[in-house]
């Protein structure tokens, strides 16, 4: 099922952090740091968000986006200039 | 309706020979009775008078049945062991286990599993009978496990001491010996930007896993860097189980194996690695795995450092380090240019190998990352 | 549709119809037509050579059947109730056991000896033993116990073929039970599940049988599946079976209509703890009659044989957590 813009997207970033990395401690990330930077989240990790976001959003994400999706603002960022308007085409 | 063989269930009234009002006596023949051995005289146990008769003739019935009343009887009596039967829960319970007082009570088969699954009896709850660890608590504690960062945590320190021991003896055993060789790693990474450009996200090939490929086709070419030593010296194998150093957050490496590596298409390798990452962070492997790796790699990621020096991990013989592509001054027909650099590593063992062939073998890879489309 | 007493008199009929040397010899088997109606009209198809009513002496006729299987021929001896099989224990345990091993192989006793067993008709305490756990214990004997009516009419024939003495313990409570035959072969070597389960193990045999099946209903509607693994030899057992259903379900309980000291169930819990300890999840269990003489009086009887409340009881004690 693709999710849509409507309803807030950083809590459904968080969302799916925790699913495909579940030790992480969601209460402490910090939305403009890059996850890099807070937490170990190396190239298997992004993978693994970007597949996600590919399968829950719908979304292809071409490989030089990527950079796009390395902290919690940048990426709410990006998911907002890519996805559809709500109720639109 | 009187039991008159030992194996009657029921008998049929054939006859009535009292009627209400009769008086019987001890002896009388009160009623006739059809059984599989015939017809059967029924005789009165007690003395009393008639007050009514309950079977009809020609009705079969089990054997138990009341047949007729009595003036002054009451059939409430019997109904009343039966439902103090009924009632009874059973008392000749098997008496019990003695348990332990110090120490947990585990059931044998909770305690194989624990093990297995690599789960800490002491942070199990029993709920079994008598407060017993069993094969369910064991199960609901794996399944919990990876969202309880203490019981990591403890898992994880014993697991940092096991890799400090390891790589002490490593240095302290093996005579290591190393190389370094720097690639330009441009023709990798746009063969892999037009693979992945193809295809949806799920689909795509981390660099890392030309790395692996690379290094296991030159393992498999060169065996003097893939097998174990042991006791009775270096024993080549001929198969290639690249192990790959996975970093576990928070701290701690292990090397799980990708088995056959040499032989797997790309597209295998990405899906185990990834299957194998998320086993590992989950605290799901499996010991095959650990032990079977002939060879490992280790790569920094994007992590900025130029080049890795790695530590050969016992029984193993060499372990291919893989440096950050950076952007660095490359020389192209004569000139100075901006290339992606890579600097590959290789710590070998100098008792299996030397410098000449380390060498062959750092350049075979190196090849094989030159031509990606043929991995 | 058949009663396990008609299906017991077609094992002997064909018996007997199928080899001469095969005939019947007890007590009232023949003119009587047998103490529990099975062997009723034998004698008017076979003739007195083939159906022969002995004198009241077990020791003497049980002897007789053991002479006459030594001399060649293949006798079917019925001991009324096992009961009364006491009176013939030295001609049972110290010949028709031991001859075979004693000759060293010079003399095989291939005898089949029949004898009804167990509780349940308020017959009191001498007249209500369940001796085939105890008969259990003899080298030299193969003991079986058929439950269904498929294994009342084929075990006879399967026992017939053993060159072995085989003892065959028919529970009274099932004389009038009634089923259908499957025509499939009947082994005397393995045992049978006859109720597939995941969460306990329930060995059992004979009468009890059906205690437990109806358990396993009972058990079902609170979402407990047990198995229910039909012994039918007890000796030699079905290790391979019982071990493989235990090691799956991890919890074993026994039903056994004899008492639990020095009993077949003991024997089966030690086994179970040799073969298959690190696979158990719970301590082992049992139902037993209790430790008495069997009762006379009907509730007292009811009360002291294993019952399904009791088997129900324990299972679920078995399976049970804390929430």
């Amino acid at each position: 099922m693709s999710e849509t813009r409507g309803a807030a997207l950083e809590p459904r970033i968080l969302a799916l952090l925790a699913e495909i990395a579940p030790d992480i401690d969601l209460a402490a990330v910090h939305p403009e740091r890059a996850f890099r930077d807070q937490f170990d989240f190396d190239s298997m990790d992004l993978f693994n968000f970007a597949a996600a976001l590919h399968e829950r959003f719908g979304l292809d994400i071409p490989q030089r986006d990527y950079r796009e999706l390395t902290s919690l603002v940048r990426c709410a960022a990006y998911l907002r200039r890519k996805l559809p308007e709500p109720g639109g085409a | 309706m009187p039991s008159l063989g030992a194996d009657m269930e029921a008998g049929t009234l054939v006859e009535w020979r009292i009627a209400p009002g009769s008086t019987v006596h001890r002896g009388d023949v009160v009623a006739l009775v059809e059984t599989e051995k015939g017809i059967i005289d029924v005789e009165a146990f007690e003395e009393g008078v008639v007050q009514s008769l309950i079977v009809a003739p020609g009705s079969r019935v089990p054997v138990g049945t009341p047949l007729a009343l009595f003036e002054g009887d009451a059939i409430e009596a019997k109904v009343e062991v039966q439902s103090a039967l009924a009632a009874a829960q059973p008392t000749r319970t098997a008496p019990q286990p003695a348990l332990p007082d110090r120490g947990r009570r585990v059931s044998p088969a909770a305690r194989a599993r624990a093990a297995s699954v690599g789960v800490e009896l002491s942070s199990v709850k029993g709920s079994g009978p008598q407060g017993v660890i069993t094969l369910q608590d064991v199960e609901h504690a794996a399944a919990q496990k990876s969202a309880q960062p203490a019981a990591v945590e403890a898992a994880r320190s014993a697991l940092r001491s096991a890799i400090a021991a390891s790589m002490s003896r490593s240095k302290r055993e093996i005579p290591h010996y190393y190389l370094q060789l720097a690639m330009d790693f441009s023709s990798a990474a746009a063969w892999l930007e037009q693979y992945n450009q193809a295809r949806p996200v799920p689909e795509r090939l981390l660099p890392a896993v030309l790395l692996i490929k690379a290094t296991a086709r030159a393992a498999a070419a060169k065996p003097g860097f893939n097998g174990h030593c042991g006791a009775n010296g270096f024993e080549a194998s001929a198969a290639v189980h690249v192990g790959v150093a996975i970093a576990l957050r928070g701290g701690g490496l292990v090397a799980p194996a990708i088995l056959d590596a040499d032989r797997k298409p790309l597209a295998t390798i990405m899906r185990e690695l990834q299957d194998l990452v998320g086993r590992v962070r989950g605290g799901h492997m499996r010991s095959s795995e650990i032990a079977s790796a002939t060879l490992t790699v280790s790569s920094l990621g994007e992590e900025g450092a130029d080049a890795l020096y790695p530590i050969i991990h016992p029984p193993q013989v060499a372990i291919v380090g893989f440096g950050s592509v950076l952007e660095r001054p490359w020389v192209v027909a004569g000139a100075v240019a901006v290339r992606p650099v890579l600097n590959l590593t290789l710590a070998a063992d100098h008792r299996v190998s030397d410098g000449r062939q380390g060498a062959q073998f750092l350049a075979r890879i190196r090849d094989g990352l030159l031509h990606p489309e043929e991995l | 549709m058949m009663s396990y007493r008609e299906a017991l008199r077609e094992g002997l009929r064909e018996a007997l119809q199928k080899d001469p040397k095969v005939f019947l010899m007890g007590e009232d088997v023949g003119r009587y037509g047998g103490c529990y109606a099975v062997t009723k009209n034998l004698l008017a198809e076979f003739g007195a050579e083939r159906i022969r009513d002995t004198p009241l002496s077990e020791s003497a006729f049980v002897g007789a059947g053991i002479g006459a299987a030594l001399a060649g021929l293949r006798p079917i001896v019925e001991i009324m109730t096992v009961n009364f099989s006491l009176l013939a224990l030295d001609q049972i345990l110290n010949n028709a056991a031991t001859l075979c091993h004693m000759s060293g192989g010079q003399c095989p006793v291939p005898l089949v000896i029949r004898m009804a067993t167990g509780a349940g008709r308020q017959l009191a305490a001498q007249h209500s033993h369940s001796f085939e756990g105890w008969y259990a214990h003899i080298p030299g004997l193969r003991i079986v116990a058929p439950a269904t009516i498929e294994d009342a009419r084929g075990m006879l024939g399967a026992a017939l073929r053993s060159p072995d003495p085989v003892l065959i313990f028919e529970h009274i409570a099932l004389l009038n039970r009634e089923g259908e035959l499957t025509g499939a072969a009947v082994d005397i070597d393995k045992g049978a599940i006859r109720r597939p389960g995941r969460d306990l193990t329930v060995l059992t045999y004979g009468a009890s049988l059906f205690k437990c099946l109806d358990a396993a209903a009972q058990l079902a509607a609170a979402g407990i599946e047990i198995e229910v693994l039909d012994l039918r030899t007890l000796r030699p057992l079905d290790d391979a079976l019982i071990m493989e259903s235990v090691r799956r379900t991890h919890r074993a309980l026994i039903v056994d209509e004899g008492w639990r000291s020095g009993s077949l169930s003991a024997e089966l819990g030690m086994r179970i703890v040799e073969q298959a300890f690190f696979d158990l999840d719970a301590p082992i269990a049992r139902v037993c009659t209790a430790e008495v003489p069997i009762p006379y009086p009907k509730h007292l009887e009811d009360a002291a044989l294993p019952s399904v409340e009791e088997i129900v009881a324990t299972a679920r004690a078995m399976v049970a957590h804390e929430s």
